[in-house]
């Protein structure tokens, strides 16, 4: 199983902050995951469908959405931050 | 010294300042982000993700301490609600030289603003609220620091 946690509009439109889901097959990389997310409909499709609105983390580290999700234990999506 | 504070109580700008004073330097810059009351807004809340903050908050400081002659660094973070004129952030660099400590001090906020992992949410007086979009500018910034 891997860990997703959600942040911030993308939290919100899925409805939840995190779950766990069946690993993707190997060579996946953060992008089909998304893409996986999104066949779901709903708040993911809302939430995940523009990866141009989207960052991510692999265990976090901040990571390209094309990164591999290798043995990761953790994927964290969110929108750019804004903090500071 | 190197402080790094992810909370989401207040902080003593003063207390944090004379902490870098002494370290005997002799320039100390720094930094303060208040929430601005401004547009009818009420308050920010901060939402992070805490397994990687505090991580992802060293590393930054780790960047300006090798970039830098730095004695010290102290950043403070906070998050939870916080109302209109409320303290956000904190940055202080201690150095020799003053470019040393003014330099680091922009850079910290910089990267701050676009490599750590928080996210304002806005709440207005009539109740709405809008998350804040990041700004490329902001993002353009921070790229300005590398190589």
């Amino acid at each position: 199983m891997l860990k997703i946690v959600y942040f911030a509009w993308v939290r919100e439109a899925i409805g939840r902050d995190e779950e766990q889901i069946e690993r993707p097959g190997p060579g996946s990389t953060v992008a089909d995951l998304i893409a996986l997310l999104v066949a779901r409909g709903g708040g993911y499709a809302e939430a995940l469908a523009d990866s141009s609105r989207l960052r991510a983390a692999v265990d976090q580290r901040f990571v390209p959405i094309d990164s591999p999700i290798g043995d990761a234990r953790e994927i964290a999506l969110f929108p750019p931050v804004t903090g500071g | 010294m190197r402080r790094v504070a992810v909370q989401t109580e207040d902080f003593d700008v003063g207390a944090e300042l004379a902490a870098l004073e002494a370290l005997g330097g002799g320039g100390v810059a720094s930094f303060t982000g208040v929430v601005r009351g401004e547009g009818g807004l009420i308050a920010l809340e901060l939402e992070h993700y805490p397994a990687m903050t505090q991580a992802q908050v060293g590393r930054i400081v780790d960047e300006a301490l090798a970039r830098w002659p730095l004695l010290g660094v102290s950043v403070i973070h906070r998050y939870g609600r916080l109302e209109a004129g409320a303290r956000i952030v904190f940055v202080g660099t201690a150095s020799r030289h003053r470019t040393a400590a003014l330099e680091s001090c922009a850079f910290l906020i910089d990267w701050l603003k676009s490599e750590a992992p928080f996210w304002k949410k806005e709440h207005f007086a009539a109740g709405a609220t809008a998350w804040v979009a990041a700004r490329a500018e902001d993002e353009a910034k921070a790229k300005g620091w590398t190589g």
